[in-house]
């Protein structure tokens, strides 16, 4: 590094520095900037051809001008000239202007790749560093072209200075990042892992850093560098505090080498070869040893770089989580921190144990600091800190001490810091409803944490009790007690009204018995929190009161008489006055009989996962949640696969069949059309449930427009009765795709004929067949009913980039369609190449004057273009062997979702379009298929292998294939056919 | 990994910034002042990492001075803030007891020590 020497001449720009410090005011100051501005530009103007100096003094000032944060528009040519100076000063200025200032698209790139190219070839290694700088610098794609190639060359040269190697390795490090694929190490990767063994210190540090970036790519070339970190670090490790000179940081040798050093083996699974883990883990032994011993100085940047490694150490031994051993010690080190006095080191204590709690060896060991974690989270003055503490809690959470962690979660909730409340409630729920041993302490938990922090309660923690109230009969009279009891509270909070006219709507009956839970008393109960409450929880209350008409026929007047009242029925807001309008009728009209069959007791809902823990992890990466309730999150993601609405909509036509007979008698009545539409949505509170969050803009329309199949059949009852069809408020653009569309399409994935979509109109059926990369699906449309379509009209389209992969053809059918007739239509497809998306048949008719629209996915996968492959065991393999690069493998781990029969999954493999092999696994049990996808483009070999697991019902499917969308695809394609 | 590294003094002014990734300019300011925002409202028994958006940020105070360094989530804390000490006082040796008016005086001279120790 050359010094400056304060006399450094350029006092123009020390005089102009200072200057700007002496400005009064920011008007002066940039009426001095101004004017120095105009200054410079005249002087790169003028005729006279400025001397080196007086350009590097100038492009100074405008580099401090930019400092400042003013807009630089010119100098950047005056800055080019200076990197072909030969002095070191100007050329440095000139680079200097150009990293900060140059941006990657900039025109000048070329003649500065120039000017780079001669310093690189110059072989003076001052001139080569400032170079490589500047690349790394501005990093832009241009520069990767031109030096990518020649960079790797200059730094495994055998005459290349160390600090040029240093830079030439840090500088193919950002190429590499911006521009992966001009980086191509091939032939080089041997040597640039040799360099693990310089002999210089900064080279090793420098060449790390590329190293580990590149074995995230490609760890299988790069594997060799195991070995060479491992005796690397055992040798720092090894090494007195003073051996290894500069590179000693308070008596630490190379603290940040053997970060970097126990990093990169953080990319790799524990070393196979004994001797080699063996070093290692003497390695991690004598770290951990070495933060018993005494310090070697009191300094505080001696322990810091200590513990530095020492934490880089423990996130290695989590990470091959194989040493039982090396585990409870790294936990009982931690453990010492949590006590530590330096704040940095508890926080960092208790993130790192936080992984570690998930580890089967250290789980119990974690355990025994819950009295330190409970103390820290009451305790400790900085709230993230405190927040790591509640992440730990989470983490050690089990059966055991869960009723402990709840209970102090739970308390500290009334004190804790707004940013973290919402975080905790999710956790609280997620923990009270895992760790559940009986529902009671379930509810009791859910109703507390309500009282506490209402506010933090999001809709997924009060759907969810709904959920598990509604399917354990066990619990909900205990539930329908505490309500009772909670809303007794002079002020509860509006989340505590929902739960309650929830449950007391459903289960009041169950503590009416008690005169001071009589009929009457919960009524007024619920009736007195009404007026405090917002529109959507009114609209809830009064489902409420209408299930109370049904459960206690002695209140029925009492509410009828608050359902005539003007503040109802004359309601601004239109969804309350609706509700109420069409409940009062409905009390009033029908039997009760028909009240008892609309009112029913909610059915149980599907099983499902929690959609609090996926809103905890969208709130937060995975860090605190552990690998077991990952495996959760993703089948609930299948699962829930078109998101909650999707699971909704089921639930209605669920409870909508199993009461079909009410909405049919209520026509039959003609009253008032709207009622009919209100039947499903009384039927069944549960779409007011899931409806609260938007009941203000469509909640009214989705009454009016209830889904697909009740409005058919509601048709379908007196189709003369034309007038009588809700408005029609449908428009004339495609209706979105059905909510399970998708489901659809995953059903013909192994198979090509069949029957595509059912509903009380309509029946669509399917018989496709494919050659290469061509196919042709017939469409039969069925009318269902003895009353002819009219403008029958379907499109199929190819949504966003599926239009340049498919190629579709149609014709259009006849636009009538006669009461039971059928029609056909042909659809020929060409497979351009691969491609992901399905494309979309929109269908439009009117029948009895309504429009219908409804939208569907053709079931058209990649798959179906498969032409099957034998091959023998041999070649299978060297196939597998030769697609090995990463992106070309998909994996997925799932639960099967049906019987795992062998005979079935055969059929179901074969049906997939792929030949199917025997004998080829070793392992009996697994299925391995071949296959080449053929479009026009190209065609795409895949390798599949199918393992089934009985004992734990769960597959590894792991695809391959020369093309990683298609191996991408194949495989979320697959994962939902078992 | 190192996303940037801000030195900032207390009256919240930017002395100097370097970024390893693309930010645009605009976005700089509003992220420096929140970031500054942020680790002026700790107090000193408080922990030097702080959350924040996609970062960690690892910050050191030295007189009137911050150094707020912004990293990725799995990078080492511990490493981090000892680098940063590690940085100032190479600063210290090359302008023989810095100050804050040295970083600004004499910027270049900064990013230059910043550039041969981090790049």
């Amino acid at each position: 590094m050359p010094a400056v020497s304060k006399g450094d001449g350029m006092r123009g720009l020390a005089v102009f520095i200072s200057d700007i410090r002496n400005c009064k005011s920011k008007e002066a100051e940039i009426k001095r900037i101004n004017k120095e501005l105009a200054n410079i530009r005249s002087k790169f103007k003028g005729d006279k051809a400025l001397d080196g100096y007086s350009k590097k003094k100038y492009v100074c000032k405008l580099l401090f001008i930019f400092l400042l944060g003013h807009d630089i528009d010119f100098g950047h040519m005056e800055a080019v000239n200076l990197l072909s100076s030969n002095k070191y000063t100007e050329k440095q200025i000139g680079y200097l202007f150009i990293s900060v200032l140059v941006n990657s698209n900039s025109e000048l790139i070329r003649l500065i790749n120039n000017a780079i190219k001669n310093d690189l070839s110059s072989r003076n290694p001052t001139f080569m560093c400032l170079a490589l700088h500047c690349i790394a610098n501005v990093g832009s794609r241009e520069m990767a072209e031109a030096f990518a190639g020649e960079i790797p060359r200059i730094l495994v040269a055998g005459d290349t200075m160390d600090s040029v190697k240093q830079s030439a390795a840090l500088c193919l490090l950002r190429l590499y990042k911006t521009s992966p694929d001009l980086v191509l190490m091939g032939e080089w990767t041997s040597r640039v892992v040799h360099l693990l063994n310089d002999q210089h210190m900064g080279v090793v540090t420098a060449a790390i850093s590329l190293i580990t970036c590149l074995s995230q790519k490609n760890p299988d070339e790069f594997k060799t560098c195991v070995s060479l970190a491992v005796s690397r670090l055992s040798r720092i490790v090894s090494s007195a505090s003073t051996d290894l000179q500069d590179y000693t940081y308070y008596f630490v040798p190379a603290p940040w080498l053997s970060c970097k050093l126990l990093r990169l083996l953080q990319c790799y699974p524990p070393p196979e070869d004994g001797a080699v883990k063996g070093r290692l883990v003497e390695c991690l032994e004598t770290i951990l040893n070495k933060a018993q011993e005494p310090p070697k100085s009191k300094k505080v940047q001696h322990s810091n770089a200590k513990n530095a490694i020492l934490f880089e150490a423990i996130s290695l031994i989590i990470h091959y989580d194989s040493e039982p051993n090396l585990l409870v010690r790294a936990c009982n080190q931690l453990g010492q921190f949590l006590q530590h006095r330096e704040t940095n080191l508890r926080y960092l204590a208790l993130e790192s144990m936080c992984t570690l709690a998930s580890s089967e060896f250290s789980h119990e060991a974690v355990k025994t600091h819950i009295e330190t974690v409970i103390n820290a989270l009451k305790t400790e003055r900085d709230v993230s800190v405190r927040q790591r503490a509640a992440d730990l809690l989470y983490a050690m959470c089990d059966r055991s001490n869960a009723k402990q962690i709840v209970a102090e979660m739970l308390s500290y909730l009334e004190t804790a810091d707004y940013s973290i409340r919402e975080e905790m409630v999710l956790k609280v729920a997620i923990l009270a409803e895992k760790y559940a041993v009986d529902y009671s302490w379930y509810v009791d938990t859910i109703l507390n944490l309500i009282r506490i922090a209402g506010d933090y309660v999001s809709e997924e923690v009060w759907y969810r009790v709904i959920q598990i109230v509604i399917n354990r009969d066990d619990v909900q009279g205990y539930a329908a007690k505490t309500v009772f009891e909670a809303l007794q509270a002079p002020a509860c909070h509006e989340n505590m009204v929902k739960v309650g006219g929830y449950i007391l709507g459903e289960f009041g009956n169950l503590i009416a018995g008690d005169p001071r839970s009589s009929p009457l008393v919960q009524f007024n109960l619920l009736h007195s929190k009404f007026h405090l409450c917002s529109v959507p929880t009114r609209a809830l209350l009064l489902s409420a009161y209408i299930k109370f008409i049904n459960l206690f026929p002695e209140t029925k007047s009492t509410i009828q008489e608050v359902l005539r009242s003007d503040s109802q029925i004359r309601n601004s807001d239109v969804e309350l006055q609706q509700r109420a309008v069409e409940y009062l009728k409905l009390s009033s009209i029908a039997s009760t009989d028909v009240l008892a069959t609309v009112l029913e007791e909610m059915p149980p809902f599907p099983e499902r996962e929690s959609s609090i823990l996926a809103k905890l992890k969208k709130k937060k990466g995975p860090g605190a949640v552990s690998v077991n309730e990952l495996e959760e999150g993703k089948r609930e993601g299948e699962l829930n696969g078109g998101g909650e609405r999707s699971g909704d909509n089921s639930a209605i036509a669920a409870s909508n069949a199993s009461t079909p007979s009410p909405s049919a008698d209520l026509l039959g009545l003609r009253t008032v059309p709207p009622v009919a539409a209100a039947a499903p949505s009384a039927g069944s509170l549960l779409v007011d449930v899931f409806s609260e969050a938007g009941v203000n803009d469509d909640g009214f329309l989705r009454d009016l427009e209830p889904p697909t199949e009740s409005s058919d059949s509601l048709l379908a009852e007196g189709p003369g009765d034309s007038d009588s069809a809700p408005p029609s408020v449908v428009s004339e653009d495609p209706a979105p795709p059905l909510p399970e569309s998708n489901e659809l399409l995953n059903k013909f994935v192994c198979k090509n004929n069949g029957v595509l979509f059912e509903n009380q109109l309509l029946q669509i059926g399917i018989k496709s067949e494919y050659r290469q990369n061509l196919g042709r699906m017939y469409l039969f449309y069925g009318n269902k009913t003895s009353v002819q379509f009219v403008t029958f009209t379907t499109t199929v389209s190819c949504p966003g980039e599926l239009q340049s992969q498919l190629n579709v053809q149609t014709k259009q059918v006849e636009p009538l369609i006669e009461g039971g007739a059928q029609v056909q239509q042909v659809i020929n497809i060409e497979c351009l190449t691969d491609f992901c998306d399905a494309p979309l048949l929109n269908i439009k008719f009117r029948y009895g004057g309504a429009l219908q629209n409804l939208s569907l996915k053709l079931p058209v996968t990649i798959n179906k273009f498969f032409q099957p492959t034998e091959m023998a065991s041999h070649d299978f393999f060297q196939r597998w062997k030769q697609l090995s690069q990463p992106q070309q493998e998909a994996q997925k781990i799932f639960k099967a979702n049906h019987a795992m029969d062998t005979e079935v999954l055969k059929a179901k493999l074969l049906g997939l379009g792929m030949a199917l092999l025997e004998n080829v696994d070793p392992n009996p049990e697994n299925f391995v298929c071949a296959g080449v996808i053929q479009t026009k483009a190209q065609q795409v070999g895949s390798l599949l292998r199918l393992e089934p697991n009985a004992q734990a019902q769960m597959y590894r499917l792991t695809v391959r294939s020369s093309k990683d969308t298609v191996s991408k695809r194949l495989c979320e394609l697959l994962a939902e056919q078992f | 990994m190192i996303k940037f590294l801000l030195m900032v003094n207390k009256q919240g002014q930017t002395r100097l910034s370097k970024y390893y990734e693309q930010v645009e300019l605009g976005k700089r300011a509003a992220l420096e002042a929140d970031v500054v925002r942020g680790c002026l409202a700790r107090r000193k028994e408080e922990c030097s990492f702080v959350e924040y958006k996609d970062y960690k940020l690892v910050y050191r105070q030295y007189a009137a001075l911050f150094i707020v360094v912004g990293i990725s989530e799995n990078e080492n804390e511990l490493s981090i803030y000892e680098l940063v000490h590690n940085f100032v006082e190479v600063l210290d040796k090359y302008f023989s007891r810095v100050s804050e008016l040295d970083v600004s005086f004499t910027s270049k001279n900064t990013y230059y020590v910043l550039l041969t120790k981090l790049v």
